[in-house]
């Protein structure tokens, strides 16, 4: 099989930029607007999440010649459930609090269109370790896309980035960013409530979608006049050209 | 108060307090993708209450009767799933038989409807919260009806947002998302509807 160099590399940044699931091809909004509330719920949505993609992923793909053209999604679909519930009940095991907080959207990652997609569309027609690097990509571009809006949500939402609330086994502790609390008095507090609720996660998804608009239009006006302005170079040089041409012939006539 | 006043109060409260996409965050996808047109938003609304009913009125006696006995409660997801996307196939094929004219406006949103969560997310919901069976109808009449208000009425939003005059960076889903921000700020209004009404 022959393969451009650096495929592996090209094949992994791809889910983080160029195709990121949730701000390119706006897949898997619904845990991306419900478990953003804080960066620790996103940070353990993010990873459950990756962990199906992977496990699907390989597993589809060991599979591929053996499940047949036409029972195909439902085979994907009970594959994908499986994964899903294993990592449910390890969940629940290992990180009761986490296992609370996502809820049912644990189990909604069965239905997550990212993992039924990159079965259908990438591990069903490639070898084993490219669709692990895929999913590897897919899954990290999807948590970090998490953790962008949590991070705006709760910074703006609650004031302080808190920490060890669902992963009990570090330290709690929180970084005061809008909101000041020592030893239980409040010293101010610039927080918006709003972003805590389900409008402030549609406003703050609305507002990055535009902001990534507003880059690519601007790029792509740049690359519009960039190529116009090479054009009107080229037709300047080719009407010199044609005019030393014609002032050559003519002065040959004299 | 009777059941079948209660029964209503929950139907109504699953609809608009706790709207499945506005509060609960069930079923973007298909509410960001299919609203740009009224008739579409319309045809997938029905859809998702047909689906959402009868897979509720199955989904709660399968895992009551059959899931828990066996001792096999844990396979809920699976069941469900398996249930859901059966369903949709079923559903497609009676209508197609019965109403080949309700088949052309709805055939093409049924697949959809596999991957919406709010179908899988009702039936979880339902069996994880204990619910009785006539509030889990209830839920899931709430839910649907709640998730065929809000995509019809975003559309039509929508349909006027394409002739106003938006930044450009704001065209398309960025100024749908306010929007549906906005409209979820005015739902938030509706919290504490029947706080006044003992049950």
């Amino acid at each position: 099989m022959s393969r451009e160099k650096g495929y592996t590399k090209k094949n992994f940044l791809k889910g983080l930029i160029a195709e990121n699931p949730l701000f390119v091809s706006i897949l898997g909004t619904c845990p991306a607007l419900a478990t953003t509330k804080s960066i620790e719920a996103a940070l353990g949505m993010g990873l459950l999440f990756t962990v199906v993609l992977i496990c699907s992923n390989i597993l589809v793909s060991l599979l591929r010649k053996l499940i047949s053209e036409e029972i195909r999604t439902p085979a994907y679909i009970v594959i994908i459930a499986t994964f899903v519930t294993m990592v449910k009940m390890m969940t629940n095991a290992f990180l009761p609090e986490l296992y609370s907080t996502l809820g049912v959207f644990i189990s909604l990652i069965v239905v997550n269109c990212i993992v039924l997609g990159r079965a259908e569309a990438y591990a069903s027609k490639n070898n084993v370790f490219d669709s692990l690097i895929d999913a590897l990509g897919m899954g990290i571009g999807y948590t970090v896309a998490l953790l962008i809006m949590a991070f705006f949500r709760e910074v703006l939402g609650s004031g302080m980035i808190t920490f060890g609330t669902i992963f009990t086994f570090i330290p709690k502790f929180s970084i005061p960013i809008l909101k000041c609390v020592k030893d239980g008095v409040v010293i101010y507090d610039y927080s918006i409530q709003m972003f805590q609720n389900p409008a402030g996660a549609f406003i703050v998804f609305g507002l990055i979608l535009a902001v990534i608009a507003f880059v690519k239009n601007r790029k792509a006006e740049l690359k519009a006049y960039q190529e116009k302005q090479e054009k009107l170079k080229k037709a300047e040089a080719a009407r010199l050209a044609a005019a030393a041409k014609a002032n050559e012939t003519s002065g040959g006539d004299k | 108060m009777s059941i079948f006043i209660s029964f209503i109060l929950a139907i109504l409260s699953s609809m608009l307090i706790d709207n499945v996409v506005l509060s609960r965050f069930y079923g973007i996808c298909p509410f960001l993708g299919v609203s740009k047109k009224v008739k579409s938003s319309l045809g997938m609304g029905i859809a998702v209450v047909f689906v959402i009913v009868i897979a509720t009125v199955i989904c709660w006696p399968l895992y009551t009767y059959v899931l828990v006995p066996a001792g096999i409660a844990f396979m809920d997801t699976v069941a469900y799933i398996l249930v859901i996307a059966s369903l949709v196939q079923l559903v497609g094929l009676f209508i197609k038989k019965k109403s080949p004219a309700l088949y052309e406006s709805l055939g093409i949103y049924l697949p959809l409807i596999t991957t919406n969560c709010a179908v899988l997310g009702v039936a979880q919901s339902n069996t994880d919260q204990g619910l009785t069976f006539l509030n889990a109808l209830a839920n899931g009449v709430g839910t649907s009806i709640g998730f065929l208000l809000i995509i019809v009425t975003f559309s039509c939003v929508r349909t006027r947002l394409e002739s106003a005059n938006t930044p450009k960076a704001f065209k398309g889903l960025p100024i749908a998302l306010i929007t549906a921000a906005i409209m979820a700020i005015a739902f938030m209004g509706l919290q504490g509807l029947f706080s006044g009404i003992k049950l």
